[in-house]
């Protein structure tokens, strides 16, 4: 009859959870807003990039580059002096300075191959990088023609046609949106498990259900089940309100296999949830526990950064995380329409680490418990 | 304790008059339009059960808890008033219930009245002599060097009253100082207060009290009820008025019809003595040991089925600890303990069935209705379930937990809250019941209640009941008893025996000699009754010298709240350690973890054309250090899967003909398939590939088509600023450590307000002359010393380890450092106005400060990049200008001219939160 026991402590959990009104708002927070303003506000490909061109040249080319940089991908540009340029990319005001100099289009059509000097503020890696080649093609896209129209110029021989698969406009808010749903599904589950304990043992009810007949495996598999539900409730309702209703993004495999999955990461997630709660002595203790675990599980899953560019050492250390598969699989479902045929690695992944995540944090909370009352 | 006589109480001046007051919590009535003149200069007790309002009462005379209705005047003045409340706190004490509740448990003795006396303005020279003699006179100069947390409960009620008689009040208002006070300590406590008044005549003293045995010695007495006063009187005016000789039954007799017609007296059939050869407990020198303390000490007792027994003796000397090893929720050190005859096996589930089990605290769930906890215990003994309901009607009536069954236990008073934990301990129907002080705090009327209800159970049901108690008259009703002093059993008998043993008149007289024998035994000073020849206490001759205790801002009581909080953060080691270390490790795996360039990724070819052109293509792009080639594709087909799957981030398809077409000059089209499901990748392999083939197709061209073809007709020239080798470490570590201090800190300063509202430590603030401004100013300063310190840290680490050049002035970055630090703290006090619990305040903070920190405060975009509501939070956040800072020191060599700016912002942020932080912190509880 044990199932019964963990039936009825789960259901306790789920109402001490529901007469927790902060705790509740913060779930609501973080599975609507939270997801809404990530993915409207986090731009990871070229958007509004600040530029400033000093137009010495002041030529019918030279304002042809300057109107050829508008919106979404920059800002309107900033003209500016050339003696400006150090003190603006100082304050960090422009990302891009671009120089067009005096005799410019003079050069050009004599043929000289005058030069146009670009300032990239490198440490904002993500804009350099991709802004500059932007600001490559588009200059010498309008140079190009511009000399076409004076000469002749044979036609380039291969063309290259690129196409993004899944995500063919590269939109940052598809993947913004899912990515906060995925890291706060694993915040959620080790917070609400890990909390669920702690106040269990603040409240002096952990010695209740010691002398009770319910043995250290109901006491956890309870709170397991209930916070997993919860979270898989708040994530299945997020994914089709927030992200496909309100965002309007499109998931493109099947949400159920990746509920399923949701369910087989929450499995390992509360258990380390439990785990933590076995280690930290108080609330404070839990809060800097988690965000020692916390953040480094999220940043180095594999769901903000990718992962081939990480040392090797990381990436093989990352592996033991659930996270990293559970990114895996997300990416694999939702963005690329991938089924069980190929996601059934991380499945498995899942599955084994979650059992020993459960295994381990079982036989920490039976050594534990008894000191807990 | 000579009670004054009427005449004179009512010629003299009232302390505290109430007028029409009433108050209430939610929809809970504590105080009903009460109206109560409070006479000075004596010692009054209020009586009254549990939960009818005594400690709204005294918040509301202390100043802790707002006025709602009514009026109350104070020493003369109305307390509505601010300024009467600042001018009359340094004269009023206030030692809220339960057992140290206002003590730091992690400061010994001397730092917590240390503590208060700075609060209270007192210089070095005074505060040494007042903690030294209050110290001396309650027995506790031996124990000054004494973590609070590591007192009996005695003595932490004396350190109590240390801490609220260092400033020298008139008024001195204890709230149930001596429940759960084992009855030598109690003694000891009035005594010191006897003496305290003697040399303080002028003092006025205000008790509530749960034992009427004290409160006859009292001057004058107001019994309460449901929020209103029964009757008011010396105690002999109280016995006349209600013919009656014990102030038990004068309370009982002022009560309500309707509550009085509940009450019964306990009747205590004899014991039918019929099943003494079996026992329901066994315990054989039993003993248990915490590392070099020995908490239980060789016990050894038989109980047999059907009695009740009774366990005596004071806070700490290991009688839950005994109970705890009977339960099995410890293992004994050594010797063995049975029950019905078989040892203890906390792994047998079976024997639990037969155990019934109440904590000293309660423990039931907060959250469940008293119907639900009923029912979750119910199934967990594993009832039928169709006999459940049943079963939950029969407790409800029998424990008279009808009309609150679907009331949340919070909103019940202790006496209810009692029955619900023995319904709940014996909804199973066990043959014994182990309850750990099931009466404390819970008023007569309940506890004869509770009472009867144990002596049916045990005389009709024949259940085993073992039982703590501190109230002399249970411990006479119980069949044996047994008394314990520091983890030793001293005597064990029948009441009776125990009173003629030592020829005393009650059983308390008994008890107190027993343990006074023992404390002589062992010669310890802490207990020495005869404490006439210690030295006085400090007498009213020296008020004058406290000074400075109602001005507005006063940087003694500041640097008070600095130097506990400091102490406390230091005596945690794991909170200190994790503030400390957590940066450097968050820094370190992020740092390596973040990468923004993208490399070895992993591509294959659908090469249709197989030609040398097509492989010389395909070499192009695996001979970069970004490209891994992987096995070949053949069909459409397995392009879609391979990227499906994320195996592939790049296809690329080099057409039939590729080759011919090439070298005849046709144009010829080369499909390339980019991952876009992560954006930012999408983007840079577009970068790389178009690199890559305007490259090849240079060389190709000058091949094939002969040099006359394109030279670029302008070059475009690169330079990346600030960081010529785009790395990413130079990028992302001076942006890190913005966001880690930010996030350790604001977390940190959250949950040190916030603990205190959980722990009820912060009534200190309520009551003292302390304002907002210092408490919050005087928590704030050790976690900006933190904060810097963490920050040097950050910068070693950045320079050393991850070999960021750093161009500009340290002091610089230091000096934002420290304005930034002030920031974030600041942010952390202020989100700690918002939140009641540490766990709100915990995940508040993580989601308040990770999500801009991270998001917004231009860590991979600038902030002049984004839209809405995330471009308005990033303008604003100080993360973001201490990371414009940050990045300028670090990387472009800046000074403090070039960035005024983001320093002006700082600037303002710092005082705008902490004040508003300020505003939102309440100086009552409301």
């Amino acid at each position: 009859m044990a199932v019964s026991n963990i039936l009825h402590l789960g259901i306790k959990e789920l109402r001490s959870l529901w007469r927790d009104p902060v705790l509740m708002i913060f779930i609501v927070y973080a599975f609507s807003l939270s997801v809404y303003t990530a993915a409207t506000a986090m731009i990871d490909s070229l958007n509004n990039a600040p530029i400033a061109i000093v137009d010495d040249d002041r030529s019918p080319l030279s304002m042809r580059i300057v109107d050829a940089f508008y919106p979404p991908y920059f800002k309107p540009p900033v003209l500016i002096e050339q003696h400006e340029v150090d003190a603006r990319m100082d304050m960090g005001i422009d990302t891009f300075a671009l120089h067009i100099p005096s005799n410019f289009q003079r050069d050009l059509l004599a043929g000289h191959q005058p030069a146009i000097q670009l300032n990239i503020d490198a440490t904002r890696m993500g804009q350099a990088f991709t802004g500059n080649s932007y600001v490559q093609s588009i200059v010498s896209g309008e140079i190009t023609t511009f000399v076409e129209r004076h000469r002749q110029v044979s036609v380039t021989p291969v063309d290259l046609v690129l196409r993004a698969k899944f995500n063919t406009e590269l939109n940052s808010q598809w993947f913004g949106a899912v990515m906060q749903v995925i890291n706060n599904i694993t915040m959620l589950s080790i917070i609400l498990t890990g909390a669920a304990l702690i106040r269990e043992r603040e409240h002096g009810t952990v010695e209740h259900l010691l002398v009770m007949p319910v043995t250290p495996f109901e006491i956890m598999a309870s709170k397991v089940w209930s916070m997993a539900l919860v979270v898989l409730v708040a994530t299945a309702l997020s994914l089709w309100l927030v992200v496909q209703l309100w965002l309007a993004v499109p998931l493109h495999g099947s949400v159920g296999l990746f509920l399923f999955g949701t369910l087989l990461h929450l499995f390992a997630t509360t258990s380390l949830g439990i785990f933590l709660g076995t280690i930290a002595r108080s609330m404070p203790q839990f809060g800097l526990l988690m965000v020692l675990i916390l953040l480094p599980l999220q940043v180095l899953s594999g769901g903000t950064t990718p992962r081939e560019s990480m040392p090797d050492i990381i990436q093989h250390i990352m592996l033991l995380a659930p996270n990293t598969h559970f990114v895996m699989l997300a990416q694999s479902i939702l963005y690329r329409g991938a089924g069980i045929s190929e996601v059934w690695p991380q499945f498995l992944s899942l599955i084994l680490l979650g059992g020993a995540l459960f295994g381990l944090s079982l036989s920490r909370f039976r050594k534990t418990i008894a000191s807990m009352a | 304790m000579s009670a004054k006589p009427l005449t004179e109480l009512s010629s003299q001046q009232s302390v505290a008059v109430l007028k029409n007051v009433s108050l209430h919590y939610g929809k809970t009535i504590a105080l009903n339009a009460l109206n109560l003149t409070i006479p000075a200069g004596v010692m009054v007790g209020i009586i009254g059960p549990d939960g009818v309002g005594k400690s709204s009462l005294f918040s509301l005379i202390s100043g802790a808890h707002a006025i709602q209705q009514g009026e109350v005047e104070v020493l003369g003045g109305d307390m509505r008033n601010k300024l009467h409340r600042q001018a009359v706190c340094p004269r009023i004490a206030y030692m809220p219930q339960g057992l140290g509740k206002n003590l730091y448990h992690t400061l010994s003795v001397f730092e917590n009245v240390d503590f208060f006396a700075r609060l209270f303005g007192q210089d070095r020279a005074e505060r040494e002599q007042r903690i030294s003699q209050l110290l001396d006179a309650t027995g506790l100069t031996e124990f000054a060097d004494r973590p609070a947390g590591k007192l009996s409960g005695g003595m932490k009620q004396k350190l109590g009253l240390c801490c609220a008689l260092i400033h020298d009040p008139d008024l001195l208002i204890l709230d149930e100082p001596t429940t759960g006070v084992d009855p030598l300590s109690r003694r000891q406590f009035w005594t010191l207060i006897n003496r305290i008044r003697s040399e303080n005549p002028t003092m006025s003293v205000l008790v509530a009290t749960a034992y009427m045995e004290e409160a006859a010695d009292f001057d004058w007495l107001v019994a309460i009820n449901q929020g209103k006063v029964l009757t008011t009187g010396t105690p002999q005016q109280i016995l006349q008025q209600t013919s009656t000789t014990s102030l038990e039954s004068a309370f009982i007799a002022l009560l309500p019809d309707e509550q009085r017609d509940r009450h019964k007296p306990v009747v205590i059939p004899p014991r039918n003595a019929t099943t003494q050869d079996e026992f329901a407990i066994e315990a054989d020198q039993l003993t248990m040991r915490f590392g070099h303390f020995t908490a239980v000490d060789k016990v050894s007792f038989k109980i047999p089925r059907g009695e009740i027994f009774g366990f005596l003796g004071s806070n700490g000397c290991g009688k839950t600890t005994t109970m705890k090893m009977l339960t099995g929720l410890l293992a004994a050190t050594e010797g063995q303990a049975k029950l019905f005859g078989k040892a203890i096996d906390p792994h047998d589930l079976s024997i639990r069935q037969r155990v019934g089990y109440m904590t000293q605290s309660f423990s039931l769930y907060g959250e469940l209705t008293v119907r639900q906890n009923l029912d979750l215990h119910a199934r967990l003994f594993k009832l039928p379930s169709q006999q459940i309901a049943g079963r939950i009607l029969e407790m409800a009536k029998r424990f008279e937990l009808q009309a609150v069954l679907d009331s949340l236990p919070d909103a019940l008073p202790l006496g209810q809250r009692q029955r619900l934990s023995l319904a709940v301990a014996m909804i199973h129907g066990p043959e014994m019941l182990i309850l750990d002080e099931p009466t404390s705090g819970v008023d007569p009327i309940a506890r004869d209640a509770f009472w009867q209800i144990l002596v049916d159970l045990a005389r009709q049901d024949g259940v085993t009941i073992f039982i703590s108690t501190h109230f002399m008259n249970e411990a006479e009703r119980c069949d044996r008893i047994s008394l314990m002093h520091a983890g030793r059993v001293l005597v064990t008998d029948t009441p009776e025996n125990l009173k003629n043993a030592r020829h005393s008149a009650s059983l308390e007289d008994a008890f107190v000699e027993y343990l006074q024998q023992e404390v002589l035994r062992e010669a310890t000073p802490q207990s020495d009754l005869n404490e006439t020849t210690k030295s006085s206490m400090p007498a009213t001759t020296q008020s004058n010298t406290t000074v400075n205790t109602t001005d507005a801002f006063n940087l003694r009581r500041l640097y008070s709240y600095s130097r506990r909080e400091t102490l406390e953060l230091l005596r945690d080691p794991i909170r200190l350690t994790l503030a400390m270390v957590g940066t450097l490790l968050l820094m370190f795996v992020v740092g390596y973890g973040i990468n923004m360039d993208v490399e070895d990724l992993k591509f294959a070819v659908l090469d249709a054309d197989q030609t040398a052109t097509s492989r010389d293509y395909r070499l192009n792009l695996s001979g970069s250090r970004y490209f891994i080639e992987q096995p070949e594709l053949y069909s459409h087909a397995e392009i879609e899967r391979r990227m499906q799957s994320g195996e592939l981030s790049l296809a690329i398809e080099i057409p039939y003909g590729f080759g011919r077409d090439l070298a005849r000059g046709q144009t010829v089209e080369i499909g390339a398939w980019i991952d876009g499901s992560m954006p930012t990748r999408g983007e840079n392999i577009r970068g790389y590939v178009q690199g890559m083939h305007s490259h090849w197709l240079t060389t190709k061209s000058r091949e094939i088509l002969g040099s006359a073809v394109i030279a670029q007709p302008a070059i475009i020239e690169t330079r990346f600023r600030y960081n010529p080798d785009v790395k990413s470490l130079v990028a992302i570590v001076p942006a890190m450590i913005p966001l880690l201090l930010m996030l350790i800190l604001s977390m940190l300063t959250a949950l040190s307000v916030v603990r205190e509202k959980e722990l009820g430590s912060i009534v200190n603030l309520y009551v003292t002359p302390v304002t907002r401004l210092e408490f919050l100013l005087g928590k704030q300063l050790p976690y900006i010393g933190l904060g810097m310190l963490n920050f040097v840290l950050l910068v070693l680490f950045a320079v050393f380890i991850f070999q960021v050049p750093f161009t500009g002035s340290f002091f610089t970055l230091a000096f934002a450092a420290l304005l930034y630090v002030f920031c974030a703290t600041s942010l952390g006090l202020l989100i700690s106005a918002f939140t009641r619990s540490q766990i709100a305040a915990l995940f508040g903070t993580a989601l308040l400060t990770l999500v801009p920190a991270v998001q917004f405060s231009g860590m991979i975009d600038p902030v002049s990049s984004m839209q809405g509501v995330g471009r308005w939070i990033g303008e604003v956040y100080p993360a973001t200008h201490f990371l414009t800072i940050s990045r300028g020191v670090f990387s472009k060599g800046l000074s403090y001219a070039e960035l005024q700016p983001a320093f002006i912002a700082l600037f303002i942020a710092a005082p705008v939160l902490l004040i508003i932080g300020v505003m939102l912190l309440k100086k009552q509880e409301r």
